[in-house]
């Protein structure tokens, strides 16, 4: 498999896949399946299994349990250097003992592709270091480096390619360049791309589908903006940006919407936006599509009311201000308003009232840890 | 009083801090100048004078007088070629012997035993230990075990592997053996100690580019270990050109195994001809010198991190 030469990508399907390891299970029971030519991002915390799975994609891993499959082919039981995948490791893995063009031209000469050391020049010139050919990795900055691995992997036109946590070692302003590069280049060559990040920005900013990873399972699959906009689990809710969210026995219910008691407060979710529509139910709201008024506002049944409250911190970060709202026996509701001039200017200690529109909130499938009905709001960090 | 005197020049102005540090350094150096000067540099000289000394007139044996005899050389080469060539041909052969023995070991040790610091350490230990015991008591030991009465020799006879008329005491393979296994250590540790430094992502890297296992050894672990390869086998096959108690007689060599080191030894000690045993010394040391800088320049040291 590994002599032919590729020139498109191909799909990966992952089937129950299961990796212990001596006192614990990395990964518990994984179904996948990465359509080719999609740029797939595993995001996940530090632990969650990403990294691992894509040692068993690379094979430099075995599965316990599970069959992988890439274009179809089963390739559970092949070693790496049979599998038609290439990596981007987190550290670069660059050859010192050679030179640029040679650590580029190195799996080209494995497969014995004729003229590799023009190839090999051609891919630098991809991504802008023709110049550099001559030098060694340790005369490289880091940027340079990330870029001399991605050339080394993309020279060889994988199936596949993976990307483990590349840029987590460039700072911020060299990252977003080398976001837009790598993005450029997977549309260009039309490979199939998994990368792997706990970078939830980077995840959104480049994948075509996200898979939010927790403690060995997939929490939830699916488009940047619909993993944001319907966040299935208090986890996704929390990983991937941030959510108020309100625990309560649901009190009420007609064709389109179901409501909760929070705390003497009715909260409202629409049917088609909640995973679930009796018992005890979370349902959330991002920060920034909440607002603040000073003055109460009138009820509606399209708006959700919760107040009042006491702002309590402020942090301006740039093209928002974020509020912190201290709201009695209820807990901390997160605001975030846009600095574009338009909304209130308050001090700390104001009186408010927060809101939001139901066909903002999300309802969820699961609840956050140890949430009663009289919970306190729950306030996702990332 | 002494610091500031280092830091001021004493003269109260601003020097130079280089050419303060090299007044610094050169103090510092003071001790190890005046030992290389006095325990290397001087008998070196000694040596070279005395290899070009001619016989004194009144023909008195271990008596010679000062001179510029180059005629030594080209007697001690015409007499003791055969002397030099085994030299160095044991010294090739036991240190190729030695690397191929301890580079596995290494690599187990310092690659595949690094999440087990406890058992690493136990097994580096082990690979010293011999040292704990004299060098000549281990060698003879040697000789006992293969002594043509023993354990060893009466199996070999009685299951015919040797016809009976063959023994071990005394032949090359002897020698060779006994100088591998005294410098194994010597081998060892050098691999060992850039071996347990190899990045093993750099292994997975080579794999995932479709290297092979043997590929990945020849082109990425080879290359990126050869420092150690170079130091251990440099460490190794110098004392072994040199060596004289391995291939005497009294321990593990026979008539036909006599090297450099014990032609020295007997010129020296028995036969009182200086001049002959300083310039067998002095081409021993040439010889040597010129083999390691065309070896440590083919081997590419300076490409290498």
């Amino acid at each position: 498999m590994a002599t032919e030469f590729v020139a498109r990508g191909a799909d990966l399907e992952l089937v129950g896949i299961r990796r212990e390891f001596p006192g614990f299970t990395a990964i518990e029971n994984l179904d996948l399946h990465i359509p080719a030519g999609e740029f797939f991002a595993l995001l996940g915390p530090s632990g969650c299994g990403k990294t691992t799975t894509l040692r068993l994609v690379a094979g430099l891993d075995e599965p316990t349990k599970g069959k992988i499959l890439i274009g179809g082919q089963d390739v559970t039981g092949t070693k790496a250097y049979q599998r038609p995948v290439n990596t981007v490791f987190q550290s670069y893995a660059l050859f010192p003992h050679m030179s640029i063009l040679e650590n580029v031209a190195f799996g080209l000469r494995q497969r014995k592709v004729a003229d590799p050391l023009a190839k090999a020049q051609e891919a630098l010139e991809l991504v802008q270091l023709s110049h550099l050919a001559q030098r060694r990795p340790a005369q490289l900055s880091g940027g340079q480096q990330q870029r001399v691995a991605l050339a080394r992997a993309l020279v060889n036109r994988p199936s596949l390619l993976l990307l483990d946590e590349p840029l987590g070692a460039l700072d911020l302003k060299l990252r977003r360049e080398m976001q837009i590069e790598l993005k450029a280049i997977q549309m260009e060559v039309g490979l199939t791309f998994l990368h792997v990040t706990h970078d939830q920005e980077e995840a959104m900013d480049m994948a075509d589908i996200v898979a939010v990873m927790n403690k060995g399972r997939i929490e939830q699959m699916g488009a940047p903006e619909k993993l944001y906009d319907r966040p299935h689990t208090a986890f996704v809710a929390k990983f991937l940006g941030q959510s108020n969210l309100f625990t309560g026995q649901v009190v009420e219910q007609n064709a389109s919407s179901i409501s909760i008691d929070f705390k003497g407060h009715k909260l409202t979710v629409p049917k088609d936006r909640a995973e679930r529509h009796s018992g005890l139910v979370t349902i959330g709201v991002r920060p920034e599509k909440a607002m603040f008024h000073e003055v109460q506002p009138a009820a509606s049944s399209d708006v959700n009311i919760i107040g009042p409250g006491e702002i309590i911190d402020i942090r301006f970060t740039g093209v928002s201000n974020q509020y912190l709202i201290e709201i009695p026996n209820i807990g901390q509701v997160t605001v975030f308003a846009q600095n574009v001039g338009k909304s209130p200017v308050v001090e700390l200690g104001a009186k408010v009232w927060v809101t939001f529109k139901v066909e903002h909130t999300f309802g969820l499938a699961d609840n956050p840890d140890g949430a009663t009905a009289d919970n306190d709001a729950v306030d996702g960090e990332d | 009083m002494a610091f500031a005197a280092f830091g001021s020049g004493g003269g109260g102005k601003h020097s130079s801090p280089t050419k303060s540090n090299g007044k610094v350094a050169l103090f510092l150096l003071i001790p190890g100048l005046s030992y290389l000067g006095l325990f290397f540099l001087t008998p070196l000289i000694s040596l070279v004078v005395t290899s070009l000394e001619a016989p004194d007139p009144s023909g008195a044996i271990g008596v010679y007088q000062y001179g510029f005899e180059i005629n030594n050389y080209v007697y001690a080469i015409q007499t003791f070629w055969p002397h030099i060539a085994r030299s160095f041909t044991y010294a090739l052969i036991a240190t190729v012997c030695a690397l191929l023995i301890s580079y596995p070991l290494a690599y187990f040790i310092g690659v595949r035993l690094r999440t087990r610091p406890l058992l690493q350490g136990l097994l580096l230990t082990l690979v010293i230990a011999p040292f704990f015991i004299s060098f000549l008591l281990r060698t003879f030991a040697w000789r006992q075990i293969f002594s043509s009465d023993g354990v060893v020799m009466q199996f070999l006879h009685a299951t015919h592997i040797l016809a009976p008329d063959q023994y071990i005491a005394g032949t090359d393979f002897m020698v060779i053996f006994g100088l591998t296994y005294n410098f194994i250590p010597f081998m060892t540790l050098p691999l060992y100690t850039t071996l347990e430094r190899l990045d093993l992502r750099l292994l997975e890297a080579s794999s995932d580019l479709y290297a092979s296992p043997a590929t990945t050894f020849r082109k990425v672990t080879l290359p990126i270990t050869m420092p150690g390869i170079i130091s251990g086998t440099l460490l190794t096959f110098i004392p072994i050109a040199g060596d004289f108690v391995n291939a005497s007689p009294e321990f593990l060599g026979g008539a036909k195994t006599a090297m450099i080191g014990n032609v020295v030894q007997s010129s020296f000690l028995e036969t009182m001809d200086y001049p002959t045993a300083s310039a067998l010394s002095v081409m021993l040391m040439a010889v040597i010198l010129v083999l390691v800088s065309v070896y440590v320049k083919k081997s590419g040291t300076e490409d290498l991190l």
